[in-house]
């Protein structure tokens, strides 16, 4: 291990702590504090080495766990709250988990002669020790996929490779208030929080329980400047009356296909630069896009001086690039090709200069032989003016196998779910316009609300 | 012929032309003797008939648990809406 490596707490002090503070929606803490203590009640050396599940719901006490951890524990696992406690087992023996830090909240293990319990909180502890210089091991993060319903794979990354991203200078100026509608956890939240760290900032954090009104009103009460969400996030966040509770000079899409509606919406929402980016948990962040186009520039891919390299194989994006994570744990196939490229199961169509995300390889709905990718239809549908979101799904058909199906949900400026009636023939007719007879949907339904997954993705519970 | 098949057979019908009308299909002229593939109907037009009658009717002869022979003339495919009603 390299003498020099510095810590996640190293780094986070080092652009000065004056002013800077970690929030959720119950605790302030200022970083300087973290020059004092830790958030942890046991000594840390009994973590030294050990391969730790942190547990709990808050994303506040993740952080100061995590920020004391990193260095001293051999690994980390970032636990999502939701993780289903019948995949619990099999992580513990996966990760060769020896030592949990917990609150007493989020995903509990069987308590084991072999595991050491140290209780953590949302607070430094007065007289605690310090984590500062503490630095030898270089920890593994490992990030859990945010699959809904399957066992998660547990993915392997370093300080190295999450802080890679960071190289591109976004918000890396002092004053900066980062916040994310993402869980920290997630890869999408993550990245916030090491830009906010690394970058001299401080955060705001989400929390589940916080209705997004009231999350959008405590956002704007603490100044950010920055925040990031998915889509879905997104087109939830702008149907609250609270939407124009923050005011950011920068927004950022990730995590899902970042529509060109969407984007439009948020510019002019916001009146500021809308960046997207592509990113997933294991290639790392591929690329963003600044230009307020969907798609990406046809130029991206094969280029020879990115930080990310890209080819399409098969139609389907794959990633090489030293952000990526290194394996999974357990017995899971080999991440990468045989060039080490990361297949995304993103599926990009060229369309004149640019790529277009155009779904999920898993998520086709086969109509009589014919593909449609659900996000390509519901891109058309939420270009609608009526519309706030919809989600495309495969009807069973006797003829032909599946037909398209949506759900949609109406703007609250357009009559909401009364205001359907009226619109259904104008978006069916926008679909027939824009797509092909295959790729139309044939029932359109409206909805009062669509389900998005702890990921921040809209649930597709056929995909 | 009862009121309620009567109404299916003109349901059926209804969705067969307004299907077509939709699709920019030229419908040969509608007998019960038709054979489907011949109708100016392609499977995508059948399977949005299908849908839009269940829909309609609330009928899905086709549905789990219902062993049909693919229906090969349009009164075929009309007389599967009537039995199932």
């Amino acid at each position: 291990m390299p003498a020099e490596r510095r810590s996640l707490l190293d780094l986070t002090l080092a652009p000065g702590t004056a002013g800077r503070t970690l929030s959720d929606d119950g605790h302030r803490v200022a970083l300087d504090d973290l020059r004092q203590g830790i958030s942890l009640e046991g000594p840390l050396s009994a973590l030294r080495g050990r391969s730790v599940l942190i547990a709990c719901e808050d994303q506040l006490t993740f952080t100061l766990a995590a920020l004391a951890l990193d260095g001293v524990a051999r690994r980390m696992l970032l636990c999502p709250p939701d993780l289903a406690a019948e995949h619990l087992p099999a992580v513990m023996v996966d990760a060769e988990v020896d030592a949990v830090v917990t609150d007493g909240t989020g995903p509990q293990p069987k308590p084991s002669p072999g595991v050491a319990v140290v209780r953590c909180g949302s607070r430094i502890l007065p007289g605690s020790e310090s984590a500062v210089d503490g630095s030898s091991v270089d920890t593994e993060w490992v990030m859990f996929t945010s699959g809904t319903t399957a066992r998660p794979k547990m993915v392997v990354h370093t300080l190295a490779s999450l802080a890679g991203p960071l190289e591109d200078g976004v918000a890396v100026a002092p004053g900066t208030v980062w916040s994310t509608f993402y869980d920290v956890r997630r890869y999408g939240g993550q990245q916030v929080l090491f830009r906010c760290l690394l970058g001299g900032g401080s955060m705001v954090l989400s929390s589940a329980r916080e209705p997004v009104g009231d999350f959008l009103a405590r956002a704007g009460a603490c100044g950010i400047t920055h925040i990031s969400g998915t889509p879905s996030h997104w087109r939830r966040a702008l149907m609250s009356p609270a939407a124009h509770k923050i005011a950011p000079r920068y927004v950022r899409v990730s995590g899902e296909v970042a529509d060109q509606a969407i984007l439009d919406n948020l510019r002019q929402a916001y009146g500021v630069e809308v960046a997207h980016a592509f990113a997933s948990t294991e290639a790392g962040l591929a690329f963003d896009v600044r230009d307020g186009f969907a798609g990406f520039p046809a130029a991206y891919v094969g280029a020879a001086d990115a930080k990310a390299e890209m080819r399409i194989h098969e139609g389907t994006l794959r990633v090489r690039s030293s952000r990526m994570a290194s394996r999974y744990l357990g017995t899971r196939p080999q991440l990468g090709d045989g060039e080490h490229f990361i297949d995304t199961g993103d599926m990009v169509e060229l369309r004149g200069d640019r790529y277009y995300f155009v779904g999920r390889r898993e998520g086709v709905i086969n109509v009589g032989g014919q593909k449609v990718f659900p996000e390509e239809v519901e891109a058309v549908i939420n270009r609608h003016p009526g519309v706030q979101m919809s989600r495309v799904w495969a009807r069973k058909n006797p003829i032909t196998g599946a037909v398209v199906a949506a759900d949609i949900v109406m703007r609250q400026e357009a009559g909401g779910q009364a205001g359907f009636a009226a619109a259904r023939d104008g978006i069916l007719q926008a679909c027939r316009d824009g797509l092909p007879a295959h790729k139309v949907p044939v029932s359109l339904r409206s909805v009062a609300s669509l389900p998005i997954a702890a990921s921040g993705k809209l649930m597709r519970q056929d995909a | 012929m009862s009121v309620q098949t009567a109404s299916i057979r003109s349901a059926v019908l209804e969705q067969v032309k307004l299907v077509a009308e939709q699709q920019k299909k030229h419908l040969a002229p509608l007998t019960d003797a038709l054979p489907l593939l011949e109708s100016g109907l392609d499977s995508l037009c059948l399977a949005i008939i299908v849908a839009n009658l269940e829909d309609e009717l609330g009928l899905d002869p086709f549905g789990t648990g219902n062993d049909v022979a693919m229906p090969v003339t349009l009164g075929d495919f009309i007389r599967l809406y009537e039995h199932a009603g």
